[in-house]
C-alpha cells in the first residue's frame, strides 16, 4: 500500500520519500513504534517514581538511631511491631482514616449522583456550561484556604451557629471533631466525584431509557436496573479519587481535626521531623498503600478504569 | 423523561449542592475585605488594605511566578508523556500492558505524602539540588496519570482504522498525526492539560518535600496560615486567583462539552 | 492459558525489576542517609571575613522583620532569604533534608530549645566562636550557655528570645482567675481548654505534677525516669478527654479563643496581644512553676555564607535589635540592655515581658532541652525523646 504511495506522481521531494519510507518502517515493524512511544515514559515512570518508592519501603524494614536520627541498615521487624502494639493507637489511627475516607466517598457519591443527573441530562446546554464551570472553579482556589475558611463556619461562634441560632436550633459543636473533618472533606472532593459521574451519566443514550420504560419499567426499576449499573464506572473512578485523597491528606486534620483526630498522614509527617524516622514512618505508610492497591483491584473489576 | 416533581427535586439538590461548593469561597472573598487578621464571624470593620499590601508583598508575585511555571512545566513534560503513553497501551497488546497501566496510576492513588518522601529520599540519594527540577519532576508524576487518562478515553472510543484509512489514502506518518490524530485529541489534550495545570498549581503535600527553600503559591499560603498576623493577603490573592480563572476553565468547558457521543436532544 | 501465563510472567518480571531497583537504591547508601558527624571539632574562626552577599534563613515568622532585616542587608550587603517553619519538627526536618547539615542551602536556624539539641547531636550545625559577639557578654547569665546550646563546654549558637509558656483564660467563663495550671486538668472545663501539640508538652504536666505528687520526686521535668513518666502520661491521658484543640502552631489558639471554641489555653504572650488588640476579652497568668523556650541561632554545617551568618548574629544581640524584635514578635530579649529601649518604643514593656526580673526569676523557669537517656543522675536511665514523642503520638491520636 504504502510502496505504491512512494511510486505515484507527485511523491517526488526527497523530504516527503523520507518520511514516507519512515512510517513505512513504523508501520512494518510494530514494536519500533511501541518502543518509541512507550520508553520515555515507562523509563522515567520505573526510575524515578517507582525506584524512590521501592528504596522508601525497604526501609521499613531498617532502624533509627534514637538520637541522631541516622538509619541502621539493619533488618528487622520492630516498625511493624511497633505498629501493631503500642495499645493500638497506630491501628486506631488508620481506621479513623480508612473509617473517614469510606465515609466521604459514600457521601460524595450521594451528593453528586442528583448533581451530575442534573447537568447531564436534564439542564439545558448553556446552563451546563454554567454548572460546569461553577464545579470547577473551586478546584483552582487555594484547598488550603478553602478548608480554613471552614474553620469560620464550624466555630462555636461561627456562620453555621448563627444561622442555627437564628432559626431556634441551638450550638452545635462541629469544630475539632470527627464529623466536622468529614463535612470538610465531603465539600473539597466533591468535583472530582462530579465530573467523572457526569461523564458516565452523558454517555448513556437516551433510548435506553426510553426502552427500559417502552418494557415497563417504572422510575425507580429503571434507575436501579438501567442507570445504576451504566453510571456505576463512573461513581467507582470518582471514588478512586475520594477515598484515595482522604487516606493520604494530612492538611484538614491539621487543620480542622483539633490535633486530637489524627490521619496516617499526620503520624507519616510528624516521624518525617522527628530523628527522621523515615523507617516508621514508611511501615507506617504501607497501609494506605496496602488498602489502595486492594480498592484498585476492586474497582478495576468494577469497570472503573473505562470509566476514568 | 423525568417526571416533573423529580425535575423539581433535581432542581433544588442542585442549586443545594452548588450553595455548598460556593459558599466556603465567598467567605473567602468576603473575608479579603476584613480588617483583622484573626478570622471571626461576623466582620466588623471593612477594608481594602490586604489588596494593596498583597500587591506590594514580592513574596506573592515570586511564589505566583514559581507556581505558574512549575505548572507550565509539569502540563508540558504530562502532556507528552502522558499522551505518549496512553497510544502505546490503547493501539497496542503487549506483555505486561496491564502493569504498565496500573504503574501509571499509583502517584494519583497512593497518598501524596508518599510520593513526597520517597522522591525526597530519592534526590537525596541520586544528589539531585532542590529547584525548579525538583519540583516539576514531583508534579509530573501525578500530572502525567491526568493526562494519559483524558488520551486513553478519547482514544477508546476512535477507531483504530482511521489510521490505517489515512495511510491507504497515501498521507505518510506526519500528515496522519497533522491531519487525522491531531484534530481527534486536541479538545482530551486540553482538558487533560488544563486539570493537570490545576492539580500542579495547588500541590502542596508533594511539594513540601520536593521544594527545598523555594516557595510555590500553596507553600506561601501555608506559610501565612501560620503567620497569622498577615492572613488575609491570603484571602486577596486566592480572590484574585478566582477572578482571573474563570476565563481560562470556562473555555476548556466549552472546548470539551462535546466528548462526541450519541446522545442529547 | 498461555495468556494466562503470559500476565503471571508479567507481573513476576514487573515485581523482579521494581526489588532489584530498589535493592540497588537501598545499597547504594539511599534511605535519607545524612552528612557524616565530624568528631573533631574544627577550628573556630577567629574573626568575620568579608560578608558573602546572602543569607539563607530558617526561622519562626518575624525573626528578620525588614524593620531590622533591611538595615542590616544594607550595612552588610547581604540579602536575606526567609523561610518560615511552623514548628520544631519542620526546623528539624529542614536542617535534614539534602544529606543534612543544611543541605548547603540554608545557613542559619532559629532553633527552640525541643529542636537544637537534636541538630547538635544530628551534627547538622556547627560550633561557634562566642568572642566574636560582644553582646554576648551583656546576656542573661542563664542564656550565655544554656544546656540546650551549648554541649561540653562548646557553643552551639547564639541565645536569640524566649518566653514563659502563660495560661490564657477568657475572664468572662473562667473566675476566679487561676493562679496556677490546674484549671487545665480540671474536668471541670471539659472541651474548653486547648494545649500545644508538642510532645515537650510532657516537661508541663511533669512540671504540675511536682507540685501535685512532690513523693514521685521529679525535680527536673525534663529527666524523667520510668515512674515519673509512666505518672506523667496518665495525667496527660486523664487530660485528653477535656481538650478540645492540640494547638499546632500558636495562631490556632488564637483563633479558637477568638471564636469562642476555648476558654482556657496554654500559650504564649504574644497571643494576649494580639487577642487584646482584636478586643477579645482575655486574661494571663504565669504561674509560679513554668517552662520557657528559648531560641537560639545556629549556624548549619554545610552554610554557605557563613560570615553573613556571624553578622546576622552579632546584629540581632544588639540591644536596639533585641527590643525591636521582641516587640514585634511579642517575646523577650536575652540582652536586659535591651530594657531601656524597650520602655522608650513602648511604655512599661521590659517589665510585661519580664526582662527586670531578678536571676531567681530566670533561674526557675524550666528552659526547653531535648530529654536524653544519660541525664546526669549517673545511671543514664532517663526517657529519651524518641519515647516522648511515640508516647504523645498515643495520647494524642
Amino acid at each position: 500500500m504504502v510502496d505504491s504511495a512512494l511510486e505515484a506522481p507527485g511523491a517526488g521531494s526527497s523530504l516527503r520519500r523520507a518520511r514516507l519510507w519512515l512510517s513505512a518502517t513504523f508501520w512494518r515493524h510494530r514494536w519500533v513504534r511501541l518502543a518509541v512511544l512507550l520508553l520515555p515514559p515507562v523509563l522515567a515512570f520505573l526510575v524515578v517514581y517507582v525506584g524512590a518508592l521501592g528504596s522508601l519501603f525497604v526501609s521499613a524494614f531498617w532502624a533509627v538511631d534514637a538520637f541522631t536520627g541516622k538509619i541502621i541498615h539493619v533488618w528487622n521487624l520492630d516498625n511493624f511491631r511497633d505498629l501493631f502494639g503500642s495499645g493500638g493507637t497506630y491501628l486506631r489511627i488508620a481506621g479513623r482514616t480508612i473509617g473517614i475516607a469510606a465515609a466521604v466517598t459514600a457521601l460524595d457519591a450521594i451528593i453528586a449522583f442528583p448533581l451530575a443527573y442534573y447537568m447531564a441530562r436534564v439542564a439545558k446546554p448553556r446552563m451546563r456550561t454554567l454548572l460546569l464551570v461553577a464545579i470547577l472553579l473551586p478546584l483552582w482556589s487555594s484547598y488550603l484556604v478553602r478548608i480554613y475558611a471552614w474553620r469560620t463556619i464550624l466555630g462555636h461562634d461561627g456562620a453555621l451557629n448563627w444561622l442555627l441560632n437564628k432559626v431556634g436550633i441551638g450550638d452545635v459543636d462541629l469544630l475539632y471533631t470527627n464529623w466536622g473533618m468529614l463535612i470538610v472533606f465531603t465539600y473539597i472532593w466533591l468535583p472530582f466525584m462530579v465530573i467523572p459521574v457526569y461523564a458516565a451519566l452523558e454517555r448513556i443514550p437516551d433510548n435506553f431509557l426510553e426502552a427500559s420504560a417502552d418494557l415497563g419499567a417504572k422510575a425507580w426499576r429503571t434507575f436501579r436496573s438501567v442507570l445504576l449499573p451504566l453510571a456505576l464506572p463512573g461513581i467507582v473512578a470518582g471514588s478512586i479519587f475520594t477515598f484515595s485523597l482522604t487516606l493520604g491528606d494530612f492538611i484538614t486534620p491539621l487543620l480542622v481535626g483539633g490535633g486530637k483526630n489524627n490521619f496516617i498522614g499526620n503520624v507519616v509527617e510528624d516521624y518525617i521531623g522527628v530523628n527522621s524516622n523515615i523507617p516508621f514512618a514508611a511501615a507506617f505508610a504501607t497501609i494506605p498503600v496496602l488498602v489502595m492497591a486492594l480498592y484498585l483491584i476492586i474497582a478495576r473489576r468494577l469497570g472503573a478504569f473505562e470509566a476514568l | 423523561m423525568e417526571t416533573r416533581g423529580a425535575r423539581i427535586g433535581l432542581r433544588i439538590w442542585t442549586i443545594g449542592a452548588l450553595l455548598f461548593l460556593w459558599i466556603p469561597l465567598l467567605i473567602i472573598m468576603v473575608y479579603a475585605f476584613d480588617r483583622s487578621s484573626i478570622q471571626t464571624w461576623p466582620i466588623t470593620q471593612w477594608t481594602l488594605h490586604w489588596f494593596s499590601a498583597a500587591w506590594e508583598d514580592p513574596g506573592v508575585r515570586s511564589s505566583l511566578w514559581l507556581s505558574v511555571k512549575c505548572g507550565l512545566l509539569a502540563t508540558g513534560v504530562a502532556l507528552v508523556l502522558g499522551s505518549m503513553a496512553a497510544f502505546a497501551i490503547s493501539r497496542f497488546r503487549f506483555f505486561g500492558r496491564e502493569s504498565i497501566s496500573f504503574l501509571l496510576l499509583l502517584p494519583i492513588a497512593l497518598p501524596g505524602i508518599i510520593t513526597g518522601m520517597a522522591l525526597n529520599s530519592f534526590y537525596v540519594f541520586a544528589g539531585v539540588p532542590f529547584s525548579l527540577l525538583s519540583i516539576v519532576i514531583g508534579h509530573a508524576t501525578f500530572c502525567v496519570v491526568v493526562v494519559y487518562n483524558n488520551v486513553l478515553a478519547r482514544l477508546r472510543r476512535t477507531s483504530p482504522s482511521i489510521v490505517e484509512a489515512s495511510m491507504d489514502l497515501g498521507a505518510d506518518g506526519w500528515q496522519t498525526f497533522r491531519y487525522v490524530l491531531w484534530p481527534t485529541v486536541a479538545t482530551a489534550l486540553v482538558a487533560g492539560g488544563l486539570l493537570a495545570f490545576a492539580l500542579s498549581f495547588d500541590e502542596v503535600i508533594v511539594t513540601t518535600f520536593t521544594a527545598g527553600a523555594q516557595t510555590t503559591l500553596p507553600i506561601f499560603i501555608l506559610d501565612h496560615i501560620q503567620r497569622g498576623q498577615d492572613l488575609p493577603i491570603v484571602n486577596a490573592v486566592v480572590f484574585a486567583v478566582i477572578l482571573l480563572t474563570v476565563i481560562p476553565v470556562l473555555i476548556s468547558v466549552r472546548l470539551t462539552r462535546d466528548t462526541g457521543v450519541i446522545r442529547r436532544r | 492459558m498461555k495468556r494466562k501465563w503470559r500476565r503471571v510472567a508479567g507481573l513476576g518480571a514487573g515485581i523482579a525489576l521494581v526489588g532489584a531497583t530498589a535493592f540497588l537504591a537501598a545499597g547504594c547508601g539511599g534511605g535519607g542517609g545524612n552528612a557524616e558527624t565530624r568528631t573533631t571539632v574544627s577550628g573556630l574562626p577567629q574573626s568575620i571575613g568579608k560578608g558573602e552577599g546572602a543569607l539563607n534563613l530558617i526561622e519562626w515568622p518575624y525573626y528578620s522583620d525588614p524593620a531590622f532585616a533591611k538595615p542590616f542587608e544594607q550595612q552588610t550587603g547581604c540579602k536575606i532569604k526567609r523561610k518560615d517553619a511552623g514548628s520544631s519538627n519542620q526546623m528539624v526536618a529542614l536542617m535534614r533534608t539534602g544529606g543534612g547539615g543544611g543541605g548547603g542551602e540554608y545557613d542559619m536556624v532559629s532553633a527552640s530549645g525541643d529542636a537544637s539539641l537534636r541538630l547538635i547531636a544530628g551534627g547538622d550545625v556547627r560550633p561557634v566562636n562566642v568572642d566574636l559577639i560582644p553582646s554576648w557578654k551583656d546576656f542573661l547569665p542563664i542564656l550565655q550557655s544554656p544546656p540546650h546550646n551549648t554541649v561540653g563546654g562548646v557553643h552551639y549558637g547564639v541565645s536569640l528570645q524566649w518566653g514563659p509558656n502563660v495560661l490564657l483564660y477568657d475572664p468572662n467563663k473562667i473566675t476566679p482567675a487561676p493562679k496556677t495550671w490546674s484549671p487545665i486538668y480540671d474536668a471541670k472545663y471539659k472541651g474548653q481548654i486547648s494545649i500545644p501539640n508538642n510532645p515537650i508538652q510532657i516537661a508541663d504536666a511533669a512540671l504540675y505534677l511536682s507540685s501535685t505528687k512532690p513523693d514521685l520526686g521529679i525535680k527536673d521535668p525534663y529527666e524523667l525516669t520510668q515512674k515519673q513518666f509512666d505518672a506523667t502520661i496518665d495525667l496527660l491521658k486523664q487530660q485528653k478527654p477535656l481538650v478540645k484543640l492540640y494547638w499546632v502552631y500558636d495562631t490556632d489558639a488564637r483563633s479558637a479563643f477568638a471564636n469562642g471554641d476555648v476558654s482556657l489555653a496554654a500559650a504564649w504572650p504574644v497571643d494576649t496581644l494580639n487577642l487584646q488588640k482584636k478586643d477579645v476579652p482575655v486574661g494571663e497568668t504565669t504561674p509560679a512553676k513554668v517552662t520557657g523556650w528559648a531560641d537560639t541561632w545556629m549556624i548549619a554545617k554545610r552554610a554557605p555564607h557563613p560570615n553573613c551568618a556571624y553578622l546576622w548574629m552579632k546584629y540581632v544581640s544588639t540591644p536596639k535589635v533585641q527590643a525591636q524584635q521582641a516587640l514585634i514578635f511579642g517575646e523577650t530579649p536575652a540582652n536586659p540592655k535591651a530594657c531601656p529601649i524597650m520602655n522608650q518604643m513602648e511604655a512599661g514593656s521590659c517589665s510585661r515581658y519580664h526582662l527586670d526580673e531578678p536571676d531567681a526569676y530566670y533561674n526557675s523557669i524550666k528552659f526547653w532541652k531535648t530529654p536524653v537517656a544519660d541525664c546526669g543522675n549517673g545511671e543514664k536511665n532517663c526517657i529519651d525523646y524518641n519515647e516522648w514523642q511515640k508516647a504523645w503520638t498515643q495520647i494524642t491520636g
